[in-house]
């Protein structure tokens, strides 16, 4: 019988190797994997290459991640704000590399890493600093810059509901980046409010199918 | 002169958007906008983390951490509303399904460059957002801004000194002190503030300003 769901959020995580990417779900705290965040901090892995839209808010999640020197190199689209203390020290201090990506960029290089696409072009950014050194194309009237996918070893999300093959519902702007995350990592651990029995998920609402998601923990 | 302030601002941007448009209001001075929006036109607002039809901000006690705006501010979902992943909403951006786009920024450029992402401090950290993806995606794209920086310099520019978010892409912008449309020609004000004339204008701009007065709106 398949069982998606782990007991734990640490027995879901146990197999993370340091230098692992990693991507992280959420924009703001809309769909961000806090339990999952916090258990990726006990497990100890270090040398993490992070994939998120920011660089972590306060103390808490991402930003607890970074702070505890875990991070090497984040891919996101806008990691200053007024409470990226966290980040800002560390890349200041050259600890931390920073890859910045236009946010629809980055979201279509994830989804193009899921998808088997192996590089595409985009007119985000032609003409600005973020293509600089990169492949550029005029097409039809219109210049393109070349962007390659982003693959993950893990993604960790949140969704709402699950059943025990791994199909996942969202809830609101929650889903922001869990789908195109889910299809583009090696091993998908969702972490989800509810678990609900095989055959309770309407097929016609299934966000990520099964086939994107290894692994499923239920937490509250 | 009568200077317009940042909500008179908004609700002249709003009073150009149209019934039926599909528009983005950029993070900041440009969701206020969505404030002003004239009563009686169903306009779709379309947030960039995953909603189009955006609704006003919840009464206090009514916020939903799960549903917020590109600013991270809770919002409500208006009925005919919908939520999307990250790859289809940068699909409407990218794809030229965005009516409007309205967007802050440091500079504009003669040609219709826009830099609101970097000041070009080597010191500063860079956050770029999707404000890339709009400013190439959005079939207008339009710039709100005050006329001046806080020093007195004119943010209408021959060339941006800022590195660029995108090149030719701004249709329109609105400050505290006029209306200037991007036009093939460089700047054209199509409206001033009571009380100023283009000749000060064109002294506090310091670049080309041509001027064709838009027939008063009723």
């Amino acid at each position: 019988m398949i069982d998606k769901f782990f007991a734990t959020p640490q027995a879901a995580l146990a197999d993370v190797r340091n230098g692992a990417t990693v991507m992280i779900g959420g924009f703001g705290n809309a769909g961000m994997p806090a339990e999952l965040i916090d258990c990726l901090i006990a497990q100890g892995a270090r040398e993490l290459t992070i994939v998120n839209n920011n660089a972590g808010n306060a103390d808490a999640g991402l930003a607890a991640l970074i702070g505890a020197g875990r991070v090497r190199k984040i891919l996101c689209s806008f990691p200053r704000q007024t409470d990226s203390w966290h980040f800002d020290k560390l890349y200041r201090a050259g600890k931390l590399e920073l890859e910045l990506v236009p946010q629809g960029t980055l979201a279509e290089r994830i989804r193009a890493a899921g998808a088997g696409i192996g590089a595409f072009f985009t007119p985000t950014a032609f003409g600005t600093r973020l293509a600089e050194g990169k492949e550029t194309r005029h097409i039809n009237g219109r210049d393109y810059v070349l962007e390659y996918p982003i693959h993950a070893d893990y993604a960790l999300i949140k969704a709402d509901r699950a059943d025990r093959w791994g199909n996942l519902c969202y809830r609101k702007t929650a889903r922001n980046f869990g789908p195109i995350m889910a299809a583009a990592a090696a091993c998908t651990v969702a972490q989800v409010r509810e678990a609900v029995e095989l055959g309770a998920l309407d097929p016609e609402t299934v966000v990520t199918p099964r086939i994107f998601v290894k692994r499923v923990v239920k937490l509250h | 002169m009568k200077k317009r302030d940042r909500k008179q601002m908004a609700a002249r941007v709003a009073r150009d958007i149209p019934e039926g448009a599909y528009v983005n209001l950029g993070i900041g001075l440009p969701t206020l906008v969505g404030d002003y929006l004239p009563k009686g036109r169903e306009i779709i607002l379309h947030s960039e983390n995953g909603v189009l039809g955006v609704g006003p901000r919840p009464a206090e006690g009514d916020e939903d951490e799960d549903l917020i705006n590109a600013g991270k501010e809770p919002v409500t979902l208006l009925a005919g509303g919908a939520y999307f992943h990250h790859a289809d909403s940068f699909a409407m951006i990218r794809g030229r399904h965005l009516d409007y786009c309205v967007l802050g920024a440091f500079q504009v450029s003669a040609a219709g460059d826009l830099a609101n992402w970097h000041t070009g401090a080597p010191e500063a950290i860079p956050a770029v957002g999707g404000a890339m993806d709009l400013a190439v995606g959005a079939k207008q794209v339009l710039v709100m801004m005050e006329h001046l920086t806080k020093d007195g310099e004119s943010k209408l520019v021959e060339h941006c000194s800022y590195p660029l978010t995108g090149a030719r892409c701004v249709n329109r912008v609105y400050t505290d002190l006029a209306v200037i449309d991007v036009t093939p020609e460089g700047f054209c004000v199509t409206e001033l503030v009571e009380g100023l004339d283009i000749d000060s204008l064109r002294k506090l701009s310091g670049v080309p300003l041509q001027y064709r007065p838009a027939a008063k709106a009723a």
